[in-house]
């Protein structure tokens, strides 16, 4: 069955590595849905958070791959463990003098924020889970969204509880 | 103690105990040949083609079991030895392969000769790394060395720009080394060995199936060992031919597209399989989903990756063969696993088995023409089946695995994952250095010895003696057979001849068609100053392989085989691997 998974790759933090991961994917067939890279709290440690689909074959291999390049560190499924997914949006809406106030209302609702006023669009910037911003994105569409642009998704593991 | 870049690679180079690199040098890794020329541990030898060094290296390193070192100059340099690099990859061989880069200044700026070779051969390396500063370069040696022999073998490419190799670094070379990124595992889990050992007692029908894995694990006594206590038939790919030495009684010789008949037919109604360092590979399966259908498997591999990637393992484990196997071993000599075999269903097993045997041996038209299968045989037998052989791609290369007897491993060098046509002259010249007691065999192809001619002058200028045995059919013989079989017998780009008409009067009847042969290898290998012998007929094969074998000199013998020649049996691409071709002559 063919399912969304978030994994977690600690990689060596050098100059080449980025595209070694993302040549494993094209090379094996894989594919991305996003990917977003950046530091740790160690300083030659860096994370990239990798949202992929596939089976569980698929995904089997892609681990397997993954933990086989020198410079991967460690892997890690969310898949099946508590974790918090983030992902943060800009879209540019059109708005004018009778949308506005409709589109501000939406992006109170949904604790978004907008970061640029222009005289016939907006900009809007949300964070939130997957699902979160395809319900933003689904109300704004009907305003007419010009411009979007994603970080792609980060995630970490929760805490244990007791 | 401060030194330069390039002395202190070649003195990394010594404490890993190199003591021979193949190569040729140019612009961005003149410092090192600098170094080199003073240098009196290492011998250096020069080929004549970039990628020939590659196949040096891995020819060396598949003979010796040690690390082969290549050494290019960027750009066209190391675009060369990409052949070379994803061959020893496919076939999971440690060779560390050298290159210069342009001056880190430049790096980027499409200068002379830069190439972006840590991007090139990203997928073709276990690991490789363009060295930014000078610091880095004695660790990312050793690294190099220690993950190009770790685990699964494989290449492993360091690119050091010419000014790094002209800077002054502090040589203190690291005993020990810790890749955080690489822990293989390398003794299989307890639990999963009893499983093992387990449903292998149990099991009706068992056949082992092994490959090149437990060549390079050093595992070949430990799978005898196997063999021989529980008596279960044993299967080899193409990879792991001789570390179950030709007439082990329980050997079913190799398996897959051109393995023979009863090996196949085994593995089809077996019950169990128990998979040894080998990857279930498309060769070797035949059509994936009516592979062994009564089958379970259990799967032995040092590389995770390996396991359930085209076949679903029952029993997975992961660790070096060699560990794994002992274990197993142990547990199958004892009573409570002995009495476990159903000792009447094993019987019945073997029966099934030595009838296929008898039905369908490996056989040839054994007549009075020159068949390539005959000449093997001549010369596995002339050679008492002590030769390394190496071979090219194609006809020539089944032939050689089927048809001459080996009992070692080490002793068939082939590349088998990549398929790579010109592999087996540099591959030999490498392991003739490495193995300098050993007859060192290239059985070719006249197609596949065009790919690397040129080393012919390295094994002279050297003083490596090799033989070459071209089974020469003026055809890309492989490719010709499939058009025969599958394409109507058009033979669309295989004859490797000028056309008969545009020759003209033929002025040598005898020869027939092949009069004004192109090119006449005997004049070649003559002006490169080997010896070459002509062989035309079925009576003039022992003596020309004796001359050879007793030659000072290297020698080429071009045998001109019958033309049309199959490689049988075979079983089609796309096909179940029960439903065999068989010669219908
Ligand atoms: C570098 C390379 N190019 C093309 C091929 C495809 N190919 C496979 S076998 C073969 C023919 C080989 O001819 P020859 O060396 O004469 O050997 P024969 O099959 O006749 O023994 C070819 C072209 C290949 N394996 N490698």
């Amino acid at each position: 069955m063919t399912q969304r998974h978030t994994i977690s790759v600690l990689v060596e933090n050098r100059p080449g590595v980025l595209a070694k991961i993302a040549g494993l994917f094209s090379a094996r067939g894989f594919n991305i849905d996003s990917l977003a890279v950046g530091e740790t709290e160690v300083s030659d440690v860096s994370r990239m958070t990798i949202v992929v689909r596939g089976d569980d074959r698929v995904l089997e291999q892609v681990e397997k791959q993954l933990n086989k390049l020198p410079d991967v560190i460690k892997v890690s499924d969310f898949v099946g463990k508590e974790y918090v997914e983030r992902d943060l949006v800009l879209i540019r809406v059109d708005a004018n003098k009778s949308t506005r106030s409709e589109i501000i209302e939406i992006v109170d609702i949904f604790r978004a924020k907008i970061v640029d006023v222009a005289r016939d669009s907006l900009i809007i910037e949300m964070t939130g889970d997957e699902e979160k911003i395809q319900a933003l994105i689904k109300l704004l569409k009907v305003y007419g969204i010009r411009e979007m642009v994603r970080t792609g998704i980060v995630a970490m593991a929760r805490g244990k509880k007791d | 103690m401060k030194m330069k870049g390039a002395k202190a690679l070649i003195e990394c180079l010594k404490k890993e105990g190199v003591e021979v690199i193949f190569g040729i040098p140019g612009g961005a890794v003149l410092p090192i040949f600098d170094y080199l020329y003073d240098d009196k541990d290492i011998r250096f030898i020069l080929s004549r083609h970039e990628q020939g060094a590659g196949h040096m290296a891995d020819g060396y390193a598949r003979a010796t079991g040690k690390v082969g070192v290549c050494i290019a100059t960027s750009g066209p340099g190391a675009t060369n030895l990409t052949t070379a690099i994803a061959t020893a990859f496919m076939d999971s061989v440690p060779i560390v392969a050298i290159t210069g880069q342009v001056m880190t200044t430049l790096v980027g700026n499409d200068a002379f000769q830069e190439a972006d070779t840590t991007g090139i051969t990203r997928p073709i390396t276990k690991y490789n790394v363009l060295i930014t500063k000078p610091e880095e370069l004695i660790y990312e040696v050793k690294k190099a060395f220690y993950l190009a022999k770790a685990g699964r073998p494989g290449p492993v490419l360091i690119d050091i720009p010419v000014d790094i190799q002209r800077s002054e670094v502090d040589f203190k070379y690291p005993d020990k080394i810790d890749v955080r990124g690489y822990k293989p595992k390398y003794e299989g889990h307890p639990k999963q060995i009893q499983k093992a050992a387990e449903a292998i007692s149990r099991s009706k029908r068992p056949i082992i199936y092994y490959g090149g894995g437990v060549i390079i694990s050093g595992a070949y006594k430990e799978l005898r060992e196997l063999v021989r206590i529980t008596e279960i038939p044993v299967t080899s790919t193409l990879m792991g031919l001789g570390a179950i030495e030709y007439d082990n009684p329980y050997y079913l010789g190799m398996l897959g597209m051109h393995g023979t008949v009863y090996s196949n037919r085994a593995i089809q109604n077996s019950d169990l399989i128990i998979a040894i360092g080998a990857r279930f590979d498309d060769r070797v399966t035949g059509r994936l989903d009516k592979f062994a259908p009564h089958a379970k498997v259990i799967h032995i591999d040092i590389d995770p990756s390996s396991i359930s990637k085209n076949v679903p393992v029952d029993i997975p484990i992961v660790g070096d063969c060699k560990n794994v196997l002992r274990e197993i071993n142990k547990l199958l000599k004892k009573k409570e696993y002995i009495s476990l075999i159903p000792k009447k269903d094993r019987k019945e097993w073997w029966r099934r088995i030595n009838e296929w045997k008898k039905e369908f041996p490996l056989k040839y038209k054994n007549d009075n023409k020159l068949r390539p299968q005959y000449i093997v045989e001549r010369i596995s037998e002339l050679t008492k089946g002590e030769a390394i052989i190496t071979t090219e791609v194609g006809q020539n290369q089944m032939w050689a695995a089927q048809f001459y007897k080996y009992k070692y491993p080490r002793q068939f060098l082939t590349s088998g994952g990549l398929g790579t046509m010109g592999y087996g002259l540099p591959s030999a010249i490498g392991a003739k250095v490495g193995r300098p007691e050993k007859v060192v065999i290239d059985i070719a192809g006249d197609g596949s010895i065009q790919m690397n001619i040129q080393e012919l002058a390295t094994a002279t200028c050297n003083k490596i003696k090799v033989i070459v045995a071209v089974l020469n059919n003026s055809f890309l013989g492989m490719v010709r057979q499939w058009q025969e079989l599958f394409f109507g017998k058009k033979y669309s780009a295989v004859w490797l001849q000028q056309r008969k008409k545009e020759y003209g009067e033929c002025k040598k009847p005898e020869v027939d068609k092949r009069c004004g042969i192109v090119p006449d290898l005997v004049k070649i290998a003559e002006s490169y100053g080997w010896e070459g012998i002509r062989v035309t007929r079925k009576d003039e094969v022992d003596s020309a392989i004796k001359k050879a074998l007793s030659s000072k000199n290297s020698v080429l013998i071009d045998f001109w085989i019958e033309e049309e020649e199959n490689v049988f049996p075979m079983v089609p691409a796309g096909r179940a691997l029960d439903e065999m071709l068989c010669d219908l002559g």
